[in-house]
């Protein structure tokens, strides 16, 4: 049903190409045929039967029938679920607005933190950094975020921050370095004792023993997003080996 | 009579109090009355039955379920046990980690089924005495007598003592 889709797995594609599921090429005449679905990830929108294309970039494939658009970028788009880091920019009354590096800043309950209540409230200050995720993503409302999973239990998300350096990489990066079995971190790893909050949004906040190593952590993140493969092993075996 | 001629009204009719003198016929006819009054009140639209089409293309907008991407937070070279801890909990396991996890456990499980059965073998004969009535466990015991005649019931008794 989706072999025009699966032959441009991997191929470039542009805004506007259209994908229609109408004409089945095989019509079974015995057997009723349960209808399949197709699951569009980022980069791809449904519009009446057809697929339409929305970003440019190459298009990807998961079995058993998922694909989505791989692109780079670095605006972030808020999507529900995602966990990002955010900035506190204002506190009042029942609600903090955070900024996340979206088009608008997203709203966070004091509520949403584990062990708050009425009473108890979290001590989140002007400033202060947070790990959420998004409860509400829609393009036409502002965005909701919440520092606990559906269990009520923070899981990592919250205040966090103090002793650390926070700064921005592509979108793509961040990917990079979350998916499994991601070369960067076993680079990383490699290195110094560290540790690293990633956001979907592009930005990463890192702490180390001492500045210098934050600093020297942050270089290589930043520079690593236009390298290839073997230049970077190259940087970090220098790093590695360098008079720190 | 001059009862007859004179007719109660419907409404009057209706009241609790009034349905056990009435036949069934009058009866039946109320109901009805009251059935099409009911049905004439409840109005609907007058429409095509509207059939969902049901929609092949899901939308999703996160990354995170398409590429698999891992919990944000990261600590390396143990510089936040707690991070490291959350790490592992967050993460969903590989599926060769899991396989290897499963071998493990089948390993674990020191009663095979064929050990528990030959050790469930020696319960039946227990279990069939329980159930058994008064009669046949006298059987039962004598059957098991016969087969083995080493065991030889010795009866107490109570020996006088010797001054």
């Amino acid at each position: 049903m989706f072999s025009t889709l699966k032959e441009k797995v991997g191929e470039v594609l542009l805004p506007g190409d259209e994908f229609s599921f109408d004409t089945d090429d095989t019509i079974s005449l015995t057997e009723h045929v349960k209808p399949e679905k197709v699951v569009c990830g980022p980069g791809l929108r449904r519009s009446g039967d057809r697929l339409v294309v929305c970003k440019s970039g190459v298009l990807r494939h998961k079995q058993p029938n998922l694909f989505w658009i791989e692109s780079q970028q670095r605006r972030y788009v808020p999507a529900k679920g995602e966990t990002i880091i955010g900035i506190v920019t204002i506190k009042s009354g029942d609600v903090f607005k955070v900024d996340f590096g979206g088009s608008e800043q997203a709203s966070l309950s004091y509520l949403a933190f584990e062990g708050a209540t009425k009473r108890n409230r979290p001590n989140v200050q002007v400033g202060d950094l947070v790990f959420a995720q998004f409860a509400i993503a829609n393009k036409d409302m502002e965005p909701e975020l919440v520092c606990i999973d559906s269990s009520g239990r923070a899981n990592g998300m919250g205040v966090f921050g103090g002793g650390g350096l926070l700064f921005k990489v592509s979108l793509g990066l961040v990917r990079r370095l979350l998916t499994p079995h991601s070369e960067i971190r076993s680079d990383l790893d490699q290195l110094f004792p560290c540790e690293l909050v990633v956001g979907m949004n592009g930005r990463v906040w890192v702490k180390s023993s001492s500045i210098q190593q934050s600093l020297i952590i942050t270089n290589l993140l930043q520079s690593s997003d236009t390298m290839t493969a073997s230049q970077r092993q190259q940087l970090f075996q220098r790093v590695k080996q360098g008079p720190l | 009579m001059a009862n007859d001629s004179v007719k109660l009204s419907k409404n009057l009719l209706r009241m609790k109090f009034m349905q056990r003198g009435l036949d069934a016929e009058t009866k039946k006819q109320l109901e009805e009355d009251e059935k099409r009054i009911i049905s004439d009140e409840h109005w609907y639209l007058d429409l095509p039955e509207l059939k969902a089409k049901e929609n092949l293309i899901i939308e999703e907008k996160s990354f995170v379920p398409c590429e698999n991407l891992k919990y944000g937070r990261m600590s390396f070279k143990g510089f936040n046990p707690e991070v490291e801890k959350l790490m592992v909990l967050m993460n969903p396991k590989e599926e060769e980690e899991k396989r290897e996890e499963e071998e493990i456990s089948r390993m674990q499980t020191d009663v095979t089924d064929e050990e528990m059965a030959l050790r469930y073998e020696s319960l039946v004969g227990s279990m069939k005495k329980k159930f058994a009535k008064k009669r046949e466990r006298a059987t039962i015991d004598q059957d098991d007598i016969n087969q083995n005649v080493a065991e030889t019931h010795t009866k107490r008794v109570f020996l006088k003592p010797q001054d």
